[in-house]
């Protein structure tokens, strides 16, 4: 930007290196990109919230499919791990942010690659999680599926063997549906989180480069929100699919 | 031509207002920790319809959290403000669909032999 | 030949064109990389026009098959391939597009007195998403075709077509990419980007139709992004939610494609209602009626037009008390239209009636608009609905809004702002030609359909009883004058490009800010930043004097703003 044009201006403050040319300032700039990314993420809530939706129908019409199933299939212990690793790769990236708005370059860097480590970390639990569903127990729909519940398992884990007759006789194809759902809406938030790894990871690179581009903080908080969304879809998926009462 | 930070010091910041110390995040991080806990911890015991009322009302407990603090809303304009409360309240409207579910069978109660 | 005929710029002829948004540069590069909103409307421009042609190509066949009650010309699977075709086309690549991404686009930047929109290359990568769902979606349906109809009904659509409907699907999911972004750079441009002096109740109604579309494009194609996603993935993975072996709802599916789909036809029609409000106040010489309501009814339209959902499924074994629910809701999402008709009236009663081309397209769309809404509320009754749904009655109660209304609107404002886009004048005779012939070939094409829906023809059929073949050949005759009425803008327009009457920056004498900008407009759209000091539709003063007193002048600025934009067309 050229110091004449700047004088030119006549209003006492230069472009920003930064502003785009559609902006008056950098206030317009910086609140125009957070009302965008809202936007956007109002169409994601709907985009989820449509199987959320699907879910609750479901499950209200069919109480004993999700809890025999959810109880038997869905393990706390590895849902409980995932979400513990995303609440803090939340915090982590809320930090990240926090050290970009301060211009911190290190310590961006370290909490967006900590933010990515933890994104990893709940993709390989969800891989292990998976491989059983898929690999040794046979739950992915389609024509390879495999639903049988022995009293053993009955036992084990809603601890009686005894059930009431409705939830005895869960058939299969019903229970193909309940996973149907927990493979899609699940499967759905994990593209999201491997997207998240995309943007997250792209930024933590250019920032330790020194990328130009980098030097400004707003995508860096944008990706925080996008991530933050990511968090929240889990908040609500963890206990409708791994902690179903079982009770209904 | 670069605008360096001793020309120009009142553009340093590319126009960053107020910033979270990080502190608050922290304290927040434990809160969804200990609250999370506690959503594991009530799924083992029989509450009957109160697990799923807790399990939900802690859910969106953490959510408003994360959406006030982790996403900063709590100090943003009114219009994000407006757009992140407008999202959540047409999924309400969305879950009107679950109008039909629910009163399909009203028509067999209320009229039998129709 | 005189020095006026010669092309501007050679020795003896006329002076070179000052530079504008067309002219600056002529390479593929600078075209398919531009940043630019109104090159950008321009590329959509094209892509529309495209869509509709094939889309009304299809809509051809279909009525050439159905001149012939015993469906002489198509195989049945066929026939059900070409009524995809035209639906999906003109629903999902014409008809949601076509004002909000060409006029649109254009206009509002313009109309707020921006230089540009809010994220100029997120509106670049929205034509992109458009062209890539576009060909993608085109493809399917012309190698192979898609038979499940627009609506994409399970379980046929996910489990038992053989058709191409996942690559098709995959498209308009594309697509709906495309919707979204231009609408979130909608809503944040109106927000954040007005000019100085600029109030809410200060916008022309078009801006306040626009923003309204863009809420319904935000909070509603998701849905319908999941749930064909959902088709898709039950297709090729079989996870599937909708098959009833399963123990799935295949109404579910119903239930998710119209909450998005029943707010569409709102996405399609206000955009051409803010068309409206701008050609009827200019060629009346007269404020708006009652602009306050007109721009909280569009609001209102956003809003209650996502609780109708329901009366596309009266039928389909939904709950009669969901069922009673939405039909009071849809008669009362009924009013907010209708309150816009009564303030156009009241606009043009003793206004100074101009009758222009773009005036008598928009006096066609009050009338059509009003019949196509009034038959809405006939199949908004359950009792009539349970006799006209799923006939032709329903055919033309949709083609009279979504013709009669949305392109009818669109053709309003084509021809507007073409002056302000290209810098030329239409001729206006051949202009109101086309819209006379436009008119009755419409009418003609589909008001035979409301009596023979009403007699018991069934839509998507191309086998009928032989009584209903008078109104099936009125129709198909009607739909031959109609595509005259669209082949002669065609000519025109481009004919328009290169000899056309040279277009001041306000041939209408408009209200507005987009006319007070040279014809075509510059890169950065203003010279000098407006401030807006009076109230919009301002046709009792002199509309030029207005905005001159408004204006903010800033020395030295024209040249500085220039080199801005080379800088930013860099990157």
């Amino acid at each position: 930007m050229s110091a004449e044009v700047a004088e030119e201006h006549g209003h006492g403050h230069a472009h920003h290196p930064l502003q785009c040319h559609q902006f008056e300032d950098m206030d317009q700039q910086n609140e125009t990109y957070i009302v965008g990314m809202w936007s956007f993420l109002v169409t994601e809530i709907m985009f989820f919230g449509a199987m959320f939706l699907a879910y609750t129908i479901y499950r209200n019409e069919n109480p004993a499919v999700f809890i025999q199933a959810g109880h038997l299939y869905l393990l706390k212990v590895p849902g409980g791990i995932n979400t513990v690793i995303l609440l803090t790769s939340s915090f982590t990236m809320a930090v990240g942010v926090y050290h970009a708005q301060k211009a911190n370059r290190i310590l961006q860097v370290v909490f967006l690659s900590l933010t990515v480590l933890c994104a990893f970390g709940f993709l390989g639990v969800k891989a292990v999680e998976w491989y059983t569903e898929i690999g040794l127990e046979h739950h992915l729909p389609g024509p390879g599926f495999q639903y049988k519940v022995t009293p053993e398992e009955m036992k084990e884990h809603l601890g009686t063997d005894t059930l009431p007759a409705a939830q005895a006789s869960v058939p299969a194809s019903k229970a193909q549906l309940f996973f149907c759902l927990y493979f899609a809406m699940t499967g759905l938030h994990a593209i999201h989180v491997i997207i998240g790894i995309l943007i997250i990871g792209t930024l933590a690179i250019m920032v330790a480069r020194r990328h130009p581009a980098a030097k400004y903080y707003m995508p860096i908080e944008m990706a925080g929100l996008y991530w933050h969304f990511v968090d929240i879809v889990w908040i609500f998926l963890f206990p409708l699919f791994y902690l179903i009462p079982k009770k209904g | 031509m670069e605008h360096t930070s001793q020309e120009h010091p009142e553009h340093n910041e590319a126009g960053s207002s107020h910033i979270t110390p990080w502190t608050v995040y922290a304290i927040v991080f434990v809160v969804l920790l200990v609250l999370m806990g506690a959503t594991v911890a009530a799924s083992f015991i029989d509450l009957g319809p109160g697990n799923n009322i807790l399990a939900m009302g802690i859910a969106i407990f953490k959510a408003a959290l994360v959406v006030t603090f982790f996403m900063q809303v709590g100090g943003s304009s009114r219009l994000t403000k407006v757009w992140a409360a407008l999202g959540f309240i047409w999924l309400a409207f969305l879950f009107g669909t679950l109008g039909d579910y629910l009163t399909r069978n009203w028509l067999k109660v209320l009229h039998p032999g129709w | 030949m005189s020095a006026a005929d010669l092309p501007p710029g050679l020795p003896g002829g006329p002076e070179p064109v000052r530079p504008n948004y067309l002219n600056w540069s002529y390479t593929v590069r600078d075209w398919l990389l531009t940043i630019d909103h109104k090159r950008i409307a321009i590329l959509y421009l094209v892509s529309i026009s495209i869509m509709f042609a094939l889309g009304g190509a299809a809509a051809a066949v279909i009525r050439a098959e159905l001149t012939s009650p015993t469906g002489r010309m198509l195989e049945s699977e066929t026939y059900n391939k070409m009524f995809t075709m035209h639906g999906v086309i003109m629903v999902f690549f014409f008809l949601v597009p076509s004002i909000p991404a060409t006029l649109g686009n254009f206009c509002l930047p313009l109309m707020v007195g921006a230089k540009d929109l809010a994220f100029p290359r997120l509106n670049l990568l929205s034509w992109y998403l458009y062209t890539i769902g576009g060909i993608l979606a085109l493809g399917a349906m012309i190698w192979g075709g898609v038979d499940t109809g627009w609506t994409f009904y399970t379980p046929y659509s996910s489990i038992y077509s053989n058709t191409n409907v996942a690559v098709t699907v995959v498209g308009i999911f594309i697509a709906g990419f495309s919707s979204i972004a231009t609408g979130i750079n909608f809503i944040v441009t109106v927000h954040k980007m007005r000019a100085p002096g600029l109030t809410w109740f200060r916008l022309p109604l078009f801006v306040w139709a626009h923003y309204a579309t863009s809420v319904i494009i935000v909070l509603g194609t998701p849905v319908v992004a999941i749930t064909l996603a959902l088709v898709v993935t039950e297709r090729l993975l079989h996870i599937g939610i909708f098959d009833p072996a399963l123990g799935g709802d295949p109404i579910l599916f119903q239930h998710m494609f119209w909450f998005y789909s029943h707010p569409a036809v709102y996405i399609m029609i206000l955009p051409s209602m803010g068309v409206i409000s701008e050609v009827i106040s200019c060629f009346a010489r007269k404020r708006v009626f009652g602009y306050e309501f007109v721009a909280f009814s569009s609001i209102a339209i956003a809003v209650f037009g996502f609780m109708v959902w329901g009366h596309h499924m009266f039928v389909t074994g939904q709950s009669l008390y969901s069922g009673m629910v939405f039909s009071a809701l849809s008669f009362i999402v009924a009013v907010p239209s209708a309150i816009k008709v009564f303030n156009w009236t009241a606009t043009i009663y003793k206004g100074q009636v101009w009758f222009t081309a773009p005036m008598l397209y928009a006096l066609g769309f009050i009338g059509l608009f009003t019949i196509g809404g009034l038959t809405g509320l006939y199949c908004a009754s359950l009792a009539v609905d349970v006799h006209i749904n799923m006939t032709y009655f329903i055919v033309a109660h949709f083609h009279y809004v979504m013709v009669g209304g949305a392109t009818l609107g669109y053709l309003a404002g084509l021809h507007f702002w073409w002056p302000k886009m290209t810098g030329r004048m239409y001729p206006e005779g051949w202009a109101k030609l086309a819209a006379g012939i436009t008119f009755i070939g419409f009418n003609l094409t589909f008001f035979p359909q409301f009596i023979v829906g009403y007699l018991g023809m069934p839509r998507r059929y191309h086998f009928y009883p032989a009584e209903f073949q008078i109104w099936h050949i009125l129709s198909t005759a009607g739909a031959s004058v109609l595509a005259v009425g669209y082949s002669i803008p065609v000519i025109y327009l481009i004919w328009s490009l290169k000899y056309g009457a040279l277009a001041g920056p306000n041939p209408w004498g408009a209200a507005g800010l987009e006319w007070q900008t040279p014809s075509p407009p510059p890169s950065h759209n203003f010279d000098t930043v407006p401030v807006v000091t009076w109230e919009a539709y301002n046709y009792e003063e002199d509309v030029d004097e207005q905005a001159e007193k408004g204006r903010e002048s800033m020395p030295g600025v024209v040249g500085a703003i220039e080199e801005e934009q080379h800088r930013t067309h860099e990157h």
